[in-house]
C-alpha cells in the first residue's frame, strides 16, 4: 500500500441518474412502494371515490335544477334543491338593501375590487395612490354611499345592510384594521416601557382570553349600559370594532412571533448606520419579521373571514344569517334547502379563504430573496 | 500632538454583577490604527461597542469626535453619524440589494437624494471591488463578499472612525484576504480605525498600536513590532504563544 497519490485523470462528470426506471415503477414508488402501504393507498381512494361520488349524486345528478318553488325540491330521492339558491342570490348578495339601491352596494363593490386587485397584484403600477384611494378615500365613499342620508341619496340604515355586503365589510374591516394594531400592540408587548408593555400585554391576555362571541355580545349588549341614556352606537358599528379589536390581539402574537426571528444583529446594524428607531422598525426589523409570519398572518385573516359568520348572534344579517334565514321561506322549506343552503355557503366561503390561501403563498415565493441565516 | 478621535477615561461596565470592563484608559488619534486582540470574553468587542453606544457604559467618560457619549440621544445620534462598523456576522439586511443596504442610511438619515445616495454606493462598491454584485441580495453572495459590502454600507455615511468587530472571524479561510485587502486599503487612506481581530499579519501591516486585554482590562499596548517581539506582561506573552503557534 502506498500513501502518495496524485489524479492524473479528472473523474468522469456523469448526468444524475433517473431517479427509477419508467413511469410504472415511478407509480409504484409513489402509491405503494410496500404491500402495506398500497392497501392504505386502496382505502383512502376507496374512501374518497366514494365521497366524491355521493356528492356528485347529490349535487348534479340527482339535484332539481328548476322549480317555481319547494313541491319538486320535497319529492323523495330529490338532490339538490337550487332553483333555492337561484331564487335567493341576489338577497344573499345584498341582504335587505332597497332594490333600487342596490347601484350603490354595487359601486363599492366595484371600486373595492378594482383598487383591491391594482393593491394585490404587483405589476399594476401607481401602488401608492392606489393604497391611498383604498384606506382612506375608499371607507369614506362606501360609508357615505351605503348609508346615504347625504347627496340626494335616500338614507338605509344598517339593518338593512346584509348578506356577502357585510361579510365583506366585516372582514376587510377587520383585516385592514387588524394588521397596524396588531404591529403596534406587538411592539408595545416588546417595549421597554413598562406602562406601554403592560397596557399592550394586558390587552392581548384580556381580549385572547374569551371567546369572540362574547366580545361581540359585550359590544352590543354590555356596552350601551355603560354610556349615557340616548346614546347607542350603530350595532354594525360595534360588531365592526369588535371584531377589529378581537382580530387584533391574534395579530400582535402573530406579529411578535416574526419580531422575535429577527436576529439581534439586524437591530445592532440598523441603530450602527444611525437609524431612529422607527425607522429601524419601519425599513429593516418590520419587512423581514411580516415576511416570516406571512402564513400565520394569513391564517388569521382567514379565521377572521369565517368568524365574521358570529355577528349573526347579535342580529347582524351577514352572509351566513341571511342564507341561514331563508331555510323558513315558506316557499322554499323543503328537506334539501337546508342541505343546499349551508353547501352553497361553504362553497362560498372556501373561494374567499382558499383565494387568499394562494395569493399568500404566491407572495411568499416573491419575497424570497434567497437568504439563509 | 494630533486631536483625538475617541477618549475613553476610566469607563467601567458591569453585566449584572461581573464586571466586564474594568478602568478602561483609550486615547486614539485622528488617523491612528488601532488592532486590539485577547481571549474571548475578554471585553474587547464590549469595549468597541461602547463607542458607537450598542452597549451603555456605567462609569467612566467617551468621547467621539469631542461628542461626549451621555443618554442625551441626539448626542448618540450624532456619534453613530461619525462612526462605522463592520459586525463579525455581516448583519447586512436580507431583504434589501446591496446597492439598497448601502443607501438605506443615506436616504433616510443623510436625507440625500436617491440617485447622489446611489452613485456614493457605487464609488464605494467599486473601492470594495465587488460594483457588479449591486444588484443582488445578501443571500447571493459568499461570506467574503457580504463583508466587503457591509465594509461599503459603513463608508457610504462618510464615518470618520470605522469600526471592526472580527470582520473575519465568521469567514472561510480562502476569504480572509480579500476583507482584510479592503481594509489595509482603507487604512492606507488614513481612515481611524479601531479593529478587533487576531489577524496578527494584518496587525504589523497597518497597525500604529495593538492593545492587548484580558479579564476586561487593558493589560498591555504597544506599537505592533515590539509588541510582538517583545511583550512585556506574562499574560500577553502566553496569548501570543497560544495564537502564533
Amino acid at each position: 500500500m502506498t500513501l502518495s497519490y496524485v489524479r492524473t485523470q479528472d473523474a468522469p462528470k456523469l448526468p444524475a441518474p433517473a431517479s427509477s426506471a419508467g413511469f410504472l415503477a415511478k407509480l409504484k414508488d409513489r402509491f405503494a412502494p410496500t404491500p402495506l402501504s398500497g392497501l392504505g393507498t386502496l382505502v383512502i381512494a376507496l374512501l374518497l371515490g366514494w365521497a366524491i361520488w355521493s356528492i356528485f349524486q347529490w349535487a348534479i345528478v340527482h339535484a332539481v335544477w328548476s322549480a317555481a318553488d319547494r313541491e319538486p325540491c320535497n319529492a323523495v330521492g330529490a338532490g339538490a334543491c337550487w332553483p333555492f339558491v337561484q331564487a335567493k342570490a341576489l338577497q344573499w348578495v345584498y341582504g335587505f338593501y332597497p332594490i333600487e339601491e342596490r347601484w350603490r352596494a354595487n359601486t363599492v363593490f366595484l371600486l373595492g375590487g378594482l383598487s383591491m386587485a391594482g393593491l394585490l397584484i404587483p405589476r399594476v403600477p401607481f401602488k401608492g395612490w392606489n393604497a391611498l384611494f383604498f384606506f382612506i378615500a375608499f371607507p369614506i365613499i362606501s360609508y357615505v354611499l351605503l348609508t346615504g342620508g347625504r347627496f340626494g341619496l335616500e338614507a338605509v340604515g344598517t339593518e338593512q345592510w346584509g348578506g356577502l355586503l357585510v361579510t365583506l365589510i366585516v372582514a376587510i374591516t377587520g383585516i385592514v384594521a387588524s394588521l397596524p394594531l396588531g404591529i403596534l400592540l406587538a411592539l408595545g408587548r416588546r417595549s421597554e416601557m413598562p406602562v406601554v408593555r403592560t397596557l399592550c400585554t394586558g390587552f392581548i391576555e384580556i381580549v385572547r382570553g374569551v371567546p369572540l362571541i362574547t366580545v361581540l355580545f359585550m359590544a352590543s349588549v354590555m356596552f350601551p349600559l355603560f354610556m349615557p341614556p340616548g346614546i347607542n352606537p350603530d350595532k354594525l358599528l360595534k360588531a365592526l370594532i369588535g371584531v377589529g379589536l378581537f382580530s387584533a390581539a391574534y395579530m400582535a402574537e402573530v406579529v411578535r412571533g416574526g419580531l422575535q426571528a429577527i436576529p439581534k444583529g439586524q437591530y445592532e446594524a440598523s441603530m450602527a448606520v444611525g437609524l431612529s428607531y422607527w425607522r429601524m422598525m419601519l425599513l429593516v426589523v418590520m419587512p423581514q419579521a411580516l415576511k416570516v409570519v406571512i402564513p400565520g398572518i394569513v391564517n388569521s385573516f382567514i379565521s377572521l373571514f369565517k368568524d365574521t359568520s358570529l355577528v349573526s348572534i347579535i342580529g347582524i344579517f351577514d352572509l351566513f344569517n341571511i342564507v341561514q334565514s331563508g331555510f323558513n321561506d315558506a316557499k322554499w322549506a323543503s328537506a334539501q334547502t337546508g342541505n343546499t343552503g349551508y353547501f352553497a355557503l361553504a362553497l362560498i366561503y372556501w373561494v374567499f379563504c382558499f383565494s387568499m390561501s394562494r395569493y399568500s403563498q404566491f407572495i411568499e415565493r416573491k419575497l424570497n430573496t434567497g437568504y439563509t441565516r | 500632538m494630533s486631536e483625538s478621535a475617541v477618549v475613553l477615561n476610566s469607563v467601567n461596565k458591569w453585566y449584572g454583577q461581573f464586571h466586564v470592563l474594568r478602568d478602561i484608559n483609550l486615547d486614539v488619534k485622528k488617523g491612528e490604527r488601532i488592532v486590539i486582540c485577547g481571549p474571548s470574553g475578554s471585553g474587547k468587542s464590549t469595549m468597541i461597542r461602547c463607542i458607537n453606544r450598542l452597549e451603555e457604559h456605567q462609569q467612566g467618560d467617551i468621547i467621539v469626535d469631542g461628542i461626549p457619549l451621555t443618554t442625551n440621544l441626539k448626542n448618540i445620534d450624532d456619534v453613530r453619524r461619525e462612526v462605522g462598523m463592520v459586525f463579525q456576522h455581516f448583519n447586512l439586511f436580507p431583504h434589501l440589494t446591496v446597492l439598497e443596504n448601502c443607501t438605506l442610511a443615506p436616504i433616510w438619515v443623510r436625507k440625500e437624494p436617491k440617485a447622489q445616495a446611489e452613485e456614493t454606493a457605487m464609488k464605494f462598491l467599486k473601492r470594495v471591488k465587488i460594483p457588479e454584485q449591486a444588484s443582488k441580495y445578501p443571500g447571493q453572495l459568499s461570506g467574503g463578499q457580504q463583508q466587503r459590502v457591509a465594509i461599503a454600507r459603513a463608508l457610504c455615511m462618510n464615518p470618520k472612525i470605522m469600526l471592526f468587530d472580527e470582520p473575519t472571524s465568521a469567514l472561510d479561510p480562502e476569504m480572509i484576504k480579500e476583507v482584510l485587502d479592503v481594509m489595509v486599503d482603507l487604512a492606507q487612506g488614513g481612515m481611524t480605525m479601531l479593529c478587533v481581530t487576531h489577524e496578527m499579519a494584518f496587525a504589523r501591516q497597518v497597525a500604529n498600536r495593538v492593545i492587548f486585554m484580558d479579564q476586561g482590562q487593558i493589560v498591555e499596548q504597544n506599537e505592533p513590532n515590539e509588541f510582538f517581539l517583545n511583550p512585556q506582561s506574562p499574560r500577553t506573552k502566553l496569548f501570543l504563544e497560544q495564537i502564533l503557534h
